[in-house]
């Protein structure tokens, strides 16, 4: 059932049908068009203000559209979705407000993570959405485990643990693949290959296809094109279903393209051809698909530009919301070190905030912990 | 009340916390029909199932990161790393992940884990299943290192650990797994962190230690009292977040302080508690303050004996700074 | 180019089916001894550790095949980075028995001076068989940095990188094998699959249809081979280090074997490998298997067995007698060999521990010197 229901593509470089038809509800294709459009949107924005300085450090998603939404939206409420580093616009599908993501990206008083993160690091506990690390694969065993803990629960939710083409070197990807195989967990592991880590090309970071890596662990596995958000949407669901009713893991290699640096605060052309980037430009996961859903009537003329401005009129109000907010509280300092603030950060805080008071630096409320 | 080694009391303290919690977790290489490689889980996964106590792979970032995972999502796992020295392909997990999770996402994740790990020389062990480690993580902010060196508190904050609502480093001194026996009460009881044992009382030199180093001051204050000096030794149970205010106090009772641990002196807990006495009680002390340690080498095998502080370094140490 | 069944080549008979090993009568005899006498420091070994004489060893029994036939594989150029159990490769290559016993007795003439466990054998030559490390698949990617570095340099040095089913979990094994396969370095990578890692059996180790497989995650060729079968391991070895040394990059091979002792002297396997397994294997015998070749071919005869073990055992009890009336190593190697010259404060360290014994009138002659 499971390899039948996987074509490596569905749509075309011109959006034309070159796989089964999924025969999906138009409700959900134009819905899955607005994800990606958002996604598409927020990068825009997000990178506008790193380059006027008004917030420190974007992981941009152009190009993985396709990928992160495809995916992400194969997924259940009650499901996991354990991030790499790229997949935030996934988690505005799936439930992080747009208030709390550029909360982050500004660190500000309303930042879930109370600005102890880099930007760019999110979380979302209610879409259970775990806070991201900034180490190389350290979400996969993560993963891994919350998943036995769901089986031995007896839970059925599924975890989606995504990871980008450099990761399958590190210490997390060659225990996690074997621990959910050995244990049998419901975990779908998302290997997006973006085709760069940072600045190694794939054909550096393994002399193997990505996909074949499946075999070390006895384990299935797919690769799709991640620029086709039907074939993605289509495998993931597949593998998931089946996870969820086999408590089988797989890997999915989700093949795609990081159009822009690693971050903002990369220079993708000192390693990389513009020709190369010319030619993932041509297969636009966004232009492939809006071709598509015109050509089925989902999307009528002109209705993009209008999907996009209202898009770009709901980031800019929180924008605005957010750069108005108070920075973060000095205490915050010493908190969630522990469950409670012990006895040596009290006083290591207090003799910090006398310092600051001392200088007028302090803001009421930053004041000393009784000891 | 029952008499049982200090290994027996992990054994039971660990069979206690999972019966009171069906949360609990144990798992590591070898810890199930093995029973540990040190018999420490023996008869744990007869009693509770292969589902609460299992083997994993070799490998210890998947035992430390997947512990992360399980915690995350509603259990109370016990992870075991088969020797403290065998810990750092895990020590990612643990530094960058298990200590600041809580902290990174403002408390709304939290991994409430006990890594359980024999540490310590003494039994001939060589480089690789002698080391202590517990700079390396008394150095990691949201990492709590606790250290036991009776059979009763080694149940007693065992299963405080494992109630601990934050991750926890919990070293055994391996030396002591057999060679020292007391009474355990039986059932459910917790010892808590964060406290100092008065292990003798003594009013003239102050002896800090813990883990297989406890008995080894013990033995060198006997002999001291002997010599007409009144030692007071405490073991500090829990190394972070310490009782820096228990520290202080005893200190100033004697103005005369040695500290004592098995790991190299440099960067070495001994230099934090020296710090700290220095920064804030430096007008009671009578004498400079003295470390007894192990070198700052990596652990011999043949000559560990002489590698691990004894009894006359202990003691000469005392004199030392009681004829300061 | 994985293979699921495992290449054999000596038949039940002692037939090879036309394989020829490539080796003189003499090297073949040489094989089968290094056989018997990885065997008999075993069995001396045991005898010493639970008369209480050493404090630890670790059995080779029913792995001698794969050893033996893996070392013959490499030149003396080579490296081998080892695991702990795998001796018989040294001794193959010319190590000599009392070389490896003041190691077992950690005296001052041990190479590591005493400061590593017993059978964690470091040696430079007559081939470079690397200082053994406990932790568990660390040596891999050691292996291949080694590998690198000789490529660089225009050598066609191979580098072998040995270890244990359990291995293969480690983080060594992922890193090793990727960085050797995108360099395609010059390693040999064997897995002795003997079964079991202390207690976990194969199957809780991995899901993979065995080990040679997990080639296939490295875009390198993965090979099965029956490591009881002295003979198939050469060739399979063979075949993979001339690969390595023309430049065709690295190769896992898998044998297939069994270990017929505990972990150590400190593991009971009788808690958790079945009976039934371990009876099975025994009939598999690797030194009974060489046997039936040696003597279809003429070139040995049961009765020729009992000399040459009871030789082998004179060989290893007389190594012992001489590791142990070596004396310990002087207090001063604690604080050697930590640095290339020796720090100030371990000057200092050890002048104070050296002060300390002249004090308490307990210093032996030999513990060192460092006047400050």
């Amino acid at each position: 059932m499971t390899n039948a229901a996987i074509s490596p593509r569905i749509l075309d470089a011109e959006g034309k049908l070159c796989g089964a038809d999924p025969e999906l509800d138009k409700g959900l294709l134009r819905e899955l068009f607005v994800h990606m459009m958002r996604v598409r949107c927020v990068d825009q924005r997000m990178l506008k203000l790193q380059r006027a300085g008004r917030v420190g450090f974007v992981g941009s998603m152009l190009g993985l559209e396709a990928a992160m939404i495809g995916s992400a939206a194969a997924l259940e409420g009650r499901d996991w979705m354990w991030s790499g580093l790229r997949e935030g616009g996934a988690a505005l599908m799936r439930g992080l407000p747009l208030s709390e993501y550029i909360a982050q990206m500004y660190c500000n008083s309303n930042d879930t993570a109370k600005g102890r993160q880099m930007c760019n690091h999110l979380q979302h506990a209610a879409s259970h959405y775990p806070s991201w690390s900034s180490v190389i694969g350290t979400q996969i065993t993560h993963g891994v485990g919350a998943a036995l803990a769901a089986k031995r629960r007896g839970l059925d939710e599924v975890h989606a643990v995504y990871f980008g083409d450099g990761a399958t070197s590190s210490n997390g990807f060659h225990s996690g693949l074997n621990f959910a195989a050995v244990w049998k967990v419901r975990c779908v592991f998302l290997c997006v290959d973006n085709g760069w880590a940072i600045s190694v090309p794939s054909k550096a970071q393994t002399a193997a296809p990505y996909v074949d890596k499946g075999k070390a662990y006895g384990m299935l596995a797919h690769e799709v094109d991640g620029n086709d958000v039907l074939a993605t949407y289509q495998a993931t669901k597949s593998l998931v279903e089946r996870a969820r009713a086999e408590s089988e893991p797989a890997l999915l290699v989700l093949k795609t393209y990081r159009m822009l640096g690693h971050s903002s605060s990369d220079d993708p052309s000192l390693y990389r051809d513009q020709a190369e980037v010319d030619e993932w430009a041509a297969r636009d996961p966004i232009k492939r698909y809006a071709g598509y859903l015109t050509g089925l009537g989902v999307l009528g003329a002109g209705e993009q530009e209008e999907i996009e401005a209202k898009l770009l009129e709901e980031i800019d109000d929180e924008i605005r919301t957010q750069e108005a907010a108070d920075p973060m509280a000095l205490k915050t300092l010493v908190e969630d070190v522990y469950a409670e603030v012990p006895r040596h950060l009290r006083r290591q805080y207090n003799a910090f905030i006398e310092v600051a008071e001392r200088h007028g630096e302090a803001r009421p409320g930053d004041g000393a912990f009784p000891l | 009340m029952a008499n049982l080694t200090l290994l027996q009391a992990l054994n039971d303290g660990m069979k206690t916390a999972m019966r009171q919690d069906d949360s609990v977790v144990l798992f590591g290489e070898d810890v199930g029909l093995r029973g540990g490689v040190f018999l420490t889980t023996e008869g744990i996964q007869q009693e509770f199932g292969s589902e609460r106590c299992f083997d994993t792979p070799l490998s210890e970032d998947g035992i430390v990161g997947a512990a992360i995972g399980m915690a995350m999502n509603g259990l109370r796992p016990i992870a075991e790393i088969q020797f403290q020295d065998f810990i750092f392909p895990g020590f990612d997990q643990i530094v960058s992940e298990a200590a600041k999770l809580r902290y990174r996402s403002g408390s709304q994740y939290t991994c409430p884990l006990v890594i359980r790990t024999p540490y310590g020389g003494g039994i001939r062990g060589g480089l690789y299943h002698s080391q202590s480690g517990e700079a390396y993580f008394c150095h990691t902010a949201g990492l709590k290192v606790v250290i036991p060196s009776t059979p009763h508190d080694a149940k007693g904050l065992l299963i405080a650990s494992i109630e601990d609502p934050d991750p926890v480093l919990f070293l055994e001194p391996k030396a002591l797994y057999r060679s020292v026996k007391g009474e355990v009460p039986e059932g459910h009881y917790t010892v808590d962190l964060t406290t100092i044992r008065e292990v003798r009382p003594g009013k003239d030199v102050t002896v800090f230690c813990y883990g297989a180093m406890v008995p080894i001051a013990a033995k060198a204050a006997e002999q001291a009292a002997e010599k007409g000096i009144e030692v007071n030794v405490l073991d500090l149970r829990t190394l972070l977040p310490l009782d820096e205010d228990g520290v202080l106090e005893y200190a100033k009772r004697t103005g005369r302080v040695v500290v004592v641990h098995e790991a190299p002196r440099f960067c070495g807990f001994g230099g934090e508690i020296s710090a700290i006495i220095a920064e804030n009680a430096i007008e009671y002390m009578e004498a400079p303050i003295a470390r007894v340690t192990g070198f700052d080498t990596p652990f011999p095998n043949t000559l560990e004996h002489h590698y691990l502080p004894d009894d006359r370094r202990v003691l000469d140490a005392i004199e030392h700074v009681h004829a300061f | 180019m994985t293979m699921s069944e495992p290449l054999s080549v000596i038949a039940p008979d002692g037939a090879t089916n036309g394989y020829d090993p490539g080796l003189s009568e003499a090297e073949l005899l040489h094989c089968y001894r290094t056989m018997l006498r990885v065997r008999a420091f075993d069995e001396i070994c045991l005898k010493l550790q639970r008369s209480g004489r050493i404090g630890f060893s670790i059995p080779n029994l029913g792995i001698e095949g794969t050893q033996v036939g893996a070392a013959s594989a490499f030149e003396k150029s080579d490296w081998l980075f080892p695991s702990y159990r795998d001796f018989g490769m040294a001794l193959y290559h010319g190590i000599t028995p009392l070389e490896m016993m003041h190691n077992m007795y950690g005296n001052a003439q041990d190479t590591a001076k005493g400061r590593q466990m017993p059978v964690h054998f470091s040696f430079d030559k007559p081939i470079r068989f690397v200082s053994i490390s406990s932790p568990i698949g660390t040596h891999i990617p050691q292996a291949v940095g080694a590998a690198y570095a000789s490529k660089l340099r225009g050598e066609d040095t191979v580098m072998l990188a040995s270890f244990g089913d359990g291995g293969t979990s480690s983080l060594g094994f992922h890193s090793g094998l990727n960085f050797a396969g995108v360099w395609k370095a010059p390693v040999v990578f064997l897995c002795q699959n003997n079964g079991w890692a202390i207690s976990c059996p194969v199957e809780e180790q991995t899901s993979s249809d065995g080990f040679a497989i997990k080639a296939e995650a490295y875009g390198m060729p993965g090979v099965v081979v029956d490591g009881n079968d002295v003979l198939a391991v050469r060739k399979t070895m063979l075949e993979a280090v001339e690969r390595a040394r023309s430049g065709g990059g690295p190769t896992l091979v898998e044998c297939k074997t069994f270990r017929m002792g505990g972990h150590s002297t400190s593991d009971d396997p009788s808690r958790y490998v079945p009976a039934e397994q371990r009876e099975e294997w025994e009939k598999k015998d690797p030194v009974l298997r060489f046997e039936r070749f040696l003597e279809a071919s003429g070139m040995w005869k049961a009765k020729d067995k009992e000399p040459m073990y009871s030789e082998a055992l004179d060989e290893m009890s007389a190594a012992a007698s001489e590791a142990e009336a070596v004396p310990k190593p002087g207090l001063e190697s604690i604080f050697t060999d930590v640095y290339a010259e020796l720090p100030p404060h371990l000057r200092r360290q050890g002048q104070e521990l050296f002060e300390l014994g002249k004090r308490k009138g307990d210093a032996a002659a030999g513990d060192g010197e460092f006047p400050l």
